[in-house]
């Protein structure tokens, strides 16, 4: 390295704030690499040291963490979609063809639906990892559970955002999995035992616009209630939730034993 | 051959190849597509793929295996214009992905297995076994996971640079399209409910999957396989669950994605989806069976009376199978177990089975249902 710029990094290196942000050397030694790992609060979900064996491409495939990588790009790309999409029937439509004609970085539509679709795909193969590799087995049974937990949320996320862009393809594939909520045994409308419940006096408590599918649409059909609805999981319930369970999952792995591996 | 491949992104598409050989492949394939054929043959492929994971799993035998599948899958496209809409179609790319992903990571886990039972067998121990291999999280697995996401971003960037996302006509709540589809990740539920009513398909089987899955820790009790791919030392959990995952999962997904065209009607994958299709109803309930056809007399007025055999048949089902298995076939598995594992395990499987059951009985007898109540809209 050329001197004037050796002494300017280490002039930086030696200075206070970034002393205050780094609180140890460069990570050149083991000293300094278990620090590196212990003073980020980033970096800390990973223990200091791993089983070479445990982080082998052939045996994690990397899936559990593209899934989080995924929901990363997904939290980004959606943010900056927030900012030009309209959640209302009137706007809905000509804002995704928007993005697609004249925003810049419309392209992040175009990332956030495929990253949706592979993040379907990565949480799928990461469970079939797990599975395969029997490390949902004593002591990570209950962080088995979670993951269980966050591939249903994974599956809401996106079936919630299929219905954003209010186009055909949208508003029907809802429909066709919101009829599903009609047919709930004791709850929906369409579906077993749906006059069991009733107050005194004979009064039904199920009706078309009190079942279990008028509360996920807030209406009898896919309308702009459900838009709305759908809007507001998709953004914020949703993703508060899959966080949440993300965090408790990144814990219970480091503290059920790390990745694991043979006896 | 490059032009032709070429040609292939752009929505016209090249003529597609004709010959009488290609015809008549193409009206084999159409032919063994239907449900009836190609399940149970993709059961007994399941069945090979379990048992002859050694053979299979070899690097110059999965490499064919990938090489006649990719020639059957996007071959297809030069060969047959309804095949190609499907495929190209951009809310089913993802598919092809899942299909190519999924399979090369069971080829991964198999071929691993493979390896790791062979010296299970000769008293070797794993690879990896009591090795004290640590290594330091920085930089060993920061620049792993540094290279993985700057990959994955390039791709996932180059992905939406190559294919716009899908985006169809505005939504208008008069309009239906037929066929109407759930997303493609839902749609192996919606394959069932070719077999099962709404309450099935969509509340009841999906919740079983959940707590199957929640449960399956806890109702596993075999300590083997923990942490290293094996077949051998865990057959029964494996088997079950991969072929939930990819029977009555993966390859439902492709029959309600491929092969399900306008009114849900069947459609070989080359064949055109007629909108105007008449397929017979000829499905019969199983109170219809015992009363008309076997006794010959009318339906019985109250509902409980004539769907009786059905209610005995599916409560046997759910109730009396499971004590019978513990006492019989998996006698040492309820030992071993213990009755509330035991049991959670059966219910769950029974429940599962009922699906290919309802399948089979559907081929051959075209039942239509167990228990048909519409007065309590229970119908299964």
């Amino acid at each position: 390295m050329p001197q004037p710029l050796h002494s300017v990094l280490e002039y930086i290196r030696s200075s206070q704030p970034w002393n205050s942000i780094f609180r140890h050397g460069i990570p050149r030694d083991r000293r300094t690499r278990v620090m590196a790992i212990m003073s980020n609060v980033f970096l800390h979900l990973h223990p200091v040291a791993v089983r070479k064996s445990g982080i082998r491409l052939s045996f994690t495939w990397c899936m559990g963490g593209l899934t989080f990588f995924l929901f990363l790009a997904e939290t980004i790309s959606g943010v900056l979609l927030m900012f030009y999409y309209r959640p209302v029937p009137e706007y809905a439509y000509s804002d995704i063809i928007g993005l697609r004609a004249h925003v810049t970085l419309g392209l992040l539509r175009e990332i956030h639906r495929w990253g949706a679709h592979a993040m379907i795909i990565a949480i799928w193969l990461h469970m079939m990892r797990v599975f395969l590799t029997g490390s949902y087995k004593p002591p990570r049974e209950f962080n088995w559970g979670v993951g269980v937990i966050l591939l249903v949320i994974t599956m809401l996320l996106s079936f919630t955002g299929y219905l954003l862009p209010w186009d055909q393809l949208a508003i029907w594939a809802i429909t066709v999995g919101s009829n599903m909520g009609k047919a709930t045994p004791f709850l929906g409308m369409g579906g077993p035992f749906s006059d069991v419940l009733q107050l005194p006096g004979g009064v039904p408590l199920v009706t078309t616009r009190s079942d279990a599918a008028y509360l996920l649409l807030a209406g009898t059909s896919v309308g702009e209630n459900a838009l709305m609805r759908f809007y507001v999981l998709h953004c914020i319930a949703l993703p508060l939730a899959a966080a949440t369970l993300i965090a408790v999952h990144f814990w219970r792995v480091r503290k059920d034993g790390g990745i694991s591996g043979p006896l | 051959m490059l032009a032709s491949l070429l040609s292939l992104a752009s929505d016209a598409g090249p003529s597609p190849i004709s010959h009488p050989a290609i015809d008549a492949f193409k009206n084999f394939v159409n032919a063994v597509s239907v449900p009836e054929i190609s399940l149970p043959l993709f059961t007994i492929g399941f069945v090979l793929m379990m048992v002859g994971y050694r053979w299979w799993t070899k690097p110059s035998v999965a490499t064919l295996l990938l090489l006649l599948f990719c020639l059957f899958y996007f071959g297809s496209m030069l060969i047959d214009p309804n095949y190609r809409l499907i495929i190209k179609k951009p809310d089913n790319v993802p598919i092809t992905m899942m299909l190519l992903s999924v399979g090369l990571c069971l080829w991964v886990a198999f071929r691993q297995a493979a390896l790791n039972d062979q010296r299970i067998e000769k008293g070797l121990p794993l690879p990896d076994a009591d090795k004290d291999d640590k290594v330091l999280v920085w930089p060993d697995l920061v620049y792993t996971e540094l290279i993985c996401l700057v990959l994955a971003t390039a791709l996932l960037v180059l992905w939406s640079v190559l294919l716009r996302a899908p985006l169809e006509s505005p939504a208008n709540p008069a309009g239906p399209p037929n066929p109407s589809k759930a997303p493609w990740y839902f749609l192996g539920l919606q394959e069932m409910l070719v077999y099962f009513d709404p309450w099935m398909a969509g509340v009841i089987l999906p919740g079983l999957i959940i707590t199957g899955l929640i449960a399956t820790p806890y109702i596993d009790t075999n300590p083997k396989g923990n942490g290293y791919y094996t077949v051998k030392q865990r057959p029964f959990a494996l088997s079950v669950w991969l072929f939930g995952f990819l029977i009555l999962w993966v390859v439902l997904i492709v029959f309600g994605t491929f092969l399900r065209g306008p009114n849900w009607n069947f459609f070989g994958p080359y064949e055109y989806w007629d909108p105007y299709l008449q397929v017979p109803l000829t499905n019969i309930n199983l109170s219809d069976y015992f009363w008309v056809f076997a006794l010959g007399k009318p339906l019985p007025a109250s509902p409980i009376l004539r769907e009786i055999v059905g209610i005995i048949f599916v409560s046997a089902w759910v109730l009396v199978l499971p004590p019978v298995l513990a006492h019989t076939v998996m006698r040492r598995l309820y030992q071993s177990m213990g009755a509330v594992r035991f049991y959670v395990m059966a219910f769950h499987l029974v429940i599962m089975a009922l699906l290919p059951l309802k399948m089979v009985l559907r081929w051959v007898f075209t039942l239509k249902y167990f228990v048909y109540l519409p007065e309590f809209n229970l119908n299964l």
